[in-house]
C-alpha cells in the first residue's frame, strides 16, 4: 500500500487545528484544569510548528532547540497553575473559574 | 560582537550576580531561628546593589553576546537602571508592609522572587532573539504569578493569581505560536537575521501579519494595553500592594523594552534614512504605526474612562497605569529617536510617581486598614505629610506643571507634534484632562471633606524619609531635568541601529 506523502502542509494543518481547539478550550471551559489543558494544546501546537519547519524547511536546528525549551517551560507553567488552582480549591472550595469572582468588575 | 560563550559571560555579570543572590536569598531560610527576620531582605538588597555596581561598569558598552541572543547596549542599560531602582524601592516598601508581615516566615521566597523577576526583566530588556524573548517573558510572568498570590491565605490574592496565570499563560501561548510562524517564514529566531529575511520581501504578507499580531498579544498583555488588559485591574487589586507597585513598573517597563526592540530591530528598514517617516518600509503599503496609534488611543481612553468610576484606590491606580501604557505607546507611534527618548524619560517619571503613589496607599492601608477612596476623607488633617506626598504623586501622574510628570508628558506630546501626529497629541491631552478628574477626586476627599474621626495618625521616621525621597525628585527633576533628558537621548541606541 502506498503511504501518502506527508509533508509540511499536513503538519501545519494539524497544528492549526490543535491551536484552534486550544483557544476554544480556554474560552469555553469553566474548570481551571481544562483551561490548563487548552493552554497546553496551544503550546504544543506551536511545538509541532517549530519541529515541522525544521524538518521540512531544510533550515537550521533552531526550531528543535526551541521546542525543547518550550516543553520545559510548559511543565513549569503547568506546575505553577496547578499549585495556584490547588490553593484556590483550599480557600474557596471550587476549581470553577467562573465562581472565582470576588474582585469586582 | 562577542564571539565565544566564555567571552560573553563578561557581559552578563549583573545578571550573574542577581542569579547568585537569588539562590543566596532563598538559602537564608536555612539559617537558624535566631536570624533577623529581615535577613533575606538585606541579602536581596545587597544583590541588587552589587548588580548595580556591575551595571554601572557597563556604561557605553554596545555588544551582542551569546551569539546574538542578548544585546548589552545603552538601551537595555537604561532599563536595567530602572529595574534596579525599582527593585531596591520595592524591597524597602516590603519591609514596612503589614500584609506581608503576616507571612514573614516566607520572606526568603518573597525576596528571592523579587530578584527572579528583576533578572527576567533584565533579559527582557536585552533579548534580541525570539526564543530569548519568550523565555525571559516567561521568567517574569512565572515570578509574578507567584508574587501576586503570595499572601495565599487571602482569597483576593488567590483570585488575582489565578486570573493572572490564566491570562498570562494564554497570551504567551499565542505569542509562542506567532514566534513559530515567524520562524517558519524567515527560518530565523534572531531578530537581526529575521529583519534581513523580511527585507528580501518574498514572504507572504498575510501570514507575517498574523504572526506579528499574535506576538502583539503577548507583548500587549505584558504592558496591559487594551484589549489585552482584562487581567490588570483584578490582579492589581488582589495582589499585595508592594507586588502591585512592582508589577506596574518593572513588568510594564520590561514589556515596553521588549516591544520596542522587537519592532525597531525586526521591522525597521535599516537602509532607510533614520530621520524619514517611512521607517517601516518592510511592510510596504501597510501602515503599522496606525495600528499602534489605535491601540494607544484605545488604551488610554479605556483606562481613563473606567478609572473615573473606581472606588478602590488600587483599582483606580490599576486603570491609571493602563492609561499610562497608552501615553507611552503614543511615543512609540512616532518611531523616531525623539519619541523613543521621550518614552525613556517618561519611564523615569512613571517610576517616581507611580511607586510613590503606591507607597502612600500602602502606608495608609497599614494604618487606616482601608483602600477605599472614600475613607481617605480628611486625610489632609489626620496625616498631613502623607496627604501632601500623595497629592504630589497624583498631580505628577496627571502631568501638572510643578511635577516631573509634566516634563514626561511634555516630551511625549512634542515628539508627536514634530512628527505630525497632531490628532494623537490632542487625544492625549484630552485624556490627561479626563484623568485630572479622578486624581483630583482623591485630593478632594483628602482636603475638602470633613473626616469622621479627627485623631492624628503619624507615620514613623523611616516612612516619612522614604516619602520625602520620592517627593523631592518628583519636584526637583521638573526644575532640573537636563541630565535625565540627555541620558534618555543617549540611551535610544540599540545594538545595530545607529
Amino acid at each position: 500500500m502506498m503511504v501518502p506523502n506527508v509533508g509540511l502542509t499536513q503538519f501545519l494543518v494539524v497544528s492549526a487545528i490543535m491551536f484552534s481547539l486550544g483557544i476554544y478550550g480556554v474560552i469555553t471551559r469553566k474548570n481551571a484544569i481544562m483551561v490548563l489543558m487548552g493552554i497546553e494544546l496551544i503550546l504544543n501546537s506551536a511545538n509541532i510548528n517549530f519541529i515541522a519547519f525544521t524538518r521540512f524547511g531544510l533550515m537550521n536546528l533552531t526550531g528543535q532547540v526551541v521546542a525543547i525549551f518550550v516543553i520545559i517551560l510548559a511543565a513549569a507553567e503547568a506546575a505553577i497553575l496547578l499549585a495556584i488552582v490547588l490553593n484556590i480549591y483550599q480557600q474557596l472550595n471550587t476549581v470553577n473559574v467562573d465562581e472565582v469572582d470576588k474582585l469586582k468588575n | 560582537m562577542a564571539q565565544t560563550i566564555y567571552e560573553s559571560f563578561g557581559y552578563v555579570l549583573p545578571e550573574t550576580m542577581l542569579s547568585i543572590f537569588f539562590v543566596l536569598t532563598l538559602l537564608t531560610a536555612l539559617v537558624g531561628k535566631k536570624r533577623s527576620k529581615y535577613l533575606p531582605a538585606y541579602m536581596a538588597l545587597l544583590g541588587l546593589v552589587l548588580a548595580g555596581i556591575f551595571v554601572f561598569r557597563q556604561i557605553g558598552v554596545d555588544e551582542l553576546v551569546f551569539s546574538g541572543m542578548y544585546a548589552v547596549d545603552p538601551f537595555s542599560w537604561f532599563f536595567k537602571v530602572i529595574f534596579l531602582v525599582t527593585g531596591v524601592l520595592i524591597i524597602l516598601f516590603s519591609l514596612q508592609s503589614r500584609e506581608l508581615e503576616a507571612v514573614s516566615t516566607k520572606y526568603p521566597e518573597y525576596f528571592s522572587l523579587i530578584l527572579a523577576l528583576t533578572i527576567g526583566a533584565f533579559f527582557m530588556a536585552g533579548s534580541s532573539n525570539l526564543l530569548m524573548m519568550y523565555l525571559s517573558l516567561e521568567l517574569v510572568s512565572i515570578s509574578s504569578y507567584i508574587l501576586s498570590g503570595f499572601t495565599k491565605e487571602n482569597a483576593r490574592a488567590d483570585e488575582a493569581s489565578l486570573k493572572y496565570v490564566i491570562y498570562g499563560a494564554f497570551s504567551s501561548g499565542l505569542m509562542l505560536y506567532g514566534i513559530s510562524l515567524i520562524y517558519g517564514l524567515t527560518g530565523e529566531t534572531n531578530l537581526y537575521a529575521m529583519n534581513q529575511a523580511l527585507a528580501v520581501g518574498s514572504i507572504p504578507r498575510i501570514t507575517i501579519l498574523l504572526a506579528v499580531i499574535l506576538m502583539l498579544v503577548g507583548l500587549g498583555y505584558k504592558i496591559s494595553a487594551v484589549p489585552f488588559h482584562f487581567w490588570t485591574p483584578d490582579v492589581y487589586e488582589g495582589a499585595p500592594i508592594t507586588v502591585t507597585a512592582f508589577l506596574s513598573v518593572t513588568s510594564k517597563a520590561a514589556g515596553f523594552a521588549m516591544l520596542m526592540r522587537f519592532f525597531k530591530i525586526g521591522f525597521v528598514d535599516v537602509t532607510a534614512v533614520p530621520a524619514m517617516a517611512g521607517m517601516w518600509a518592510i511592510f510596504k503599503g501597510f501602515n503599522w504605526t496606525d495600528i499602534i496609534a489605535v491601540l494607544s488611543v484605545l488604551t488610554m481612553t479605556v483606562g481613563n474612562l473606567v478609572a473615573i468610576w473606581q472606588s478602590n484606590m488600587k483599582r483606580l491606580l490599576a486603570y491609571s497605569s493602563i492609561a499610562h501604557a497608552g501615553y507611552i505607546l503614543m511615543g512609540f507611534v512616532t518611531l523616531t529617536d525623539q519619541g523613543m527618548s521621550a518614552i525613556l524619560l517618561y519611564f523615569v517619571a512613571y517610576l517616581l510617581m507611580n511607586l510613590g503613589a503606591f507607597y502612600v496607599v500602602m502606608l495608609i492601608a497599614n494604618k487606616y486598614h482601608t483602600e477605599n477612596v472614600e475613607d481617605y476623607r480628611g486625610l489632609g488633617y489626620r496625616s498631613p505629610y502623607a496627604a501632601f506626598a500623595l497629592t504630589v504623586f497624583l498631580f505628577s501622574l496627571t502631568g501638572i506643571p510643578p511635577t516631573f510628570g509634566f516634563i514626561g508628558k511634555f516630551y511625549l506630546f512634542s515628539a508627536l507634534i514634530s512628527t505630525n501626529y497632531i490628532w494623537l497629541a490632542i487625544v492625549g491631552v484630552i485624556n490627561s484632562v479626563v484623568s485630572l478628574y479622578y486624581y483630583a477626586k482623591v485630593v478632594r476627599y483628602m482636603y475638602l471633606v470633613e473626616p469622621v474621626e479627627k485623631s492624628r495618625v503619624e507615620f514613623d521616621f523611616g516612612s516619612n524619609l522614604l516619602m520625602t525621597l520620592l517627593v523631592v525628585p518628583n519636584i526637583a527633576l521638573m526644575l532640573y531635568f537636563t541630565p535625565i533628558l540627555s541620558w534618555a537621548q543617549y540611551s535610544v541606541t540599540m545594538f545595530g541601529l545607529h
